[in-house]
């Protein structure tokens, strides 16, 4: 008998607490739009910041109360936006995908001007004389941009030189961010040529520290029919409003600067 | 029951015994939450709140449950499920009128549940005011001023951190210990000044 009273006691009291917290919910229940829910689950999830938003649920609160466009996610597929824009009984505006790109060839081709035995990272690479590459322009070698990329598209290949898989790429700009060289870019994937040089030094300068860099000799611009290369402060740039990637200047480049996607970055170099 | 008396408690929960500082208890929320002040001070209210409540409740539980019932040895879950309860309230309180403030407690505001300074005066309260299995005077309201100075201790804790942390931000700080490291070593020379009050008895 004498278990009796504790468990009346403790029950009675579970009770009381209990029911004045139903009361309560009641009367304090905050009443959630289920779409918050749908769209966040729909989201990718990455946590990128890329919209600007505070993670995936701040872009899904942003977006039901009309502060966002679901344009800014740059990570989901086009198939879930539209998902998303249905919910929100919106129509979806075509977006060219975009995907990043390395400007720059050089990696194990160029030499270092020091033996560099610090930290095995580009930001902190770069501080000590912008870097241990003869080319101050060119890519460090240390993956930085591997580790920053959330969806794992970037791999170092054998020439030390990033390789961007264009398939798992999402143009979440975190490469281009982190990349103290400024290397990345992202281009449409409706585009395959690119230039794959920074370098604004002369062009025999150039071409003294790097085998494959622009040496800004304006072949392209003359092979172009399409107005869509120009060299600007010694490097070619390439106009992707006018670009049909009809890879004229790709053929004419003497030092293969010029690229075509599909053969990527490793085959070009020899 | 005497002016005198409430200013001993008052003293002693405050600055003397400081919750945080002195007892060590509630860490876990003093070293998340402090580092803003606006959120710092909303996370104090609650607990003050909660402290507060819990202590008027669980005196009358004690006295007139447990005692009487001679099962004084529940105290500890019958505690906790009134701790719990005014959390739960609590929390549903907050997500009504304050969501950004929701998002931003995150876990630690259900985690007031076991939040150590909570219970520890719910039981200090006990111990202090109750001789015997008997209540001694005005042992109710010194348990309920009690349960408000731990809480006025708790706040002016996560102030003087947050407000040390805010001003830290615009330091240059070694990398290594920014953030937590450096929370932990404020905190640590914080509870050392404290126990000045205690007269550092070694």
């Amino acid at each position: 008998m004498d278990i009796l009273i504790p468990i009346l006691t403790l029950g009675s009291l579970g009770l009381i607490f209990g029911i004045g917290l139903a009361v309560a919910s009641k009367k304090l229940s905050v009443e959630v739009d289920p779409r918050l829910e749908a769209i966040h689950g729909l989201l990718p999830g990455a946590n990128c910041g890329a919209c600007g938003g505070a993670g995936c649920f701040g872009f899904a609160e942003s977006l039901l109360s009309g502060k966002a466009s679901i344009d800014a996610c740059r990570v989901a597929e086009e198939k879930t936006k539209e998902q998303i824009a249905k919910l929100l009984g919106k129509k979806l505006e075509k977006k060219i995908k975009r995907t990043a790109v390395l400007r720059c060839n050089g990696g194990s081709k160029v030499k270092d001007k020091f033996i560099y035995q610090g930290i095995k990272d580009c930001v902190d690479a770069n501080l000590v004389l912008g870097g241990q590459k003869e080319c101050s322009f060119g890519c460090l070698g240390f993956g930085t941009c591997v580790a920053v990329c959330p969806f794992g598209a970037i791999k170092m290949s054998e020439e030390g030189l990033p390789i961007v898989d264009k398939n798992k790429c999402r143009a979440c700009n975190k490469c281009v961010l982190v990349c103290p060289k400024k290397l990345f870019s992202l281009i449409p994937v409706t585009h395959n040529v690119y230039v794959a040089c920074n370098s604004h030094e002369l062009g025999k300068d150039t071409k003294a520290v790097c085998p494959v860099g622009c040496i800004a000799c304006k072949l392209c611009e003359k092979a172009c029919k399409f107005d869509a290369i120009h060299v600007i402060d010694n490097l070619a740039v390439i106009d992707y409003n006018k670009c049909t990637s009809c890879g004229e200047c790709v053929k004419v480049c003497p030092m293969k600067t010029i690229i075509s996607r599909p053969g990527l970055v490793s085959k070009t170099g020899s | 029951m005497s002016i005198a008396q409430f200013l001993t408690i008052f003293i002693s929960a405050v600055f003397i015994y400081n919750v945080i500082l002195s007892r060590f208890l509630g860490l876990c929320s003093f070293v998340a939450i402090s580092k803003e002040t606006r959120p710092a001070l909303a996370m104090s209210l609650a607990v003050m709140f909660v402290t507060t409540m819990s202590s008027i409740i669980t005196w009358f539980i004690y006295r007139f449950l447990l005692i009487p019932f001679n099962i004084t040895y529940l105290r500890t879950i019958s505690f906790i499920l009134v701790i719990a309860t005014f959390v739960q309230f609590v929390e549903m309180v907050i997500k009504k009128i304050s969501p950004p403030l929701y998002r931003f407690f995150g876990i630690y505001l259900p985690l007031i549940t076991v939040n150590c300074a909570v219970f520890g005066v719910a039981v200090l309260n006990i111990d202090m005011f109750f001789i015997n299995g008997e209540a001694i005077r005005a042992s109710f309201y010194y348990s309920v001023f009690q349960g408000l100075c731990v809480g006025l201790g708790y706040t002016l804790a996560m102030l003087l951190m947050s407000g040390i942390r805010e001003r830290l931000d615009f330091c240059n700080v070694p990398k290594a210990v920014k953030d937590f490291p450096l929370a932990f070593i404020i905190a640590s020379i914080m509870s050392l000044s404290f126990l000045g009050f205690n007269g550092f008895r070694f």
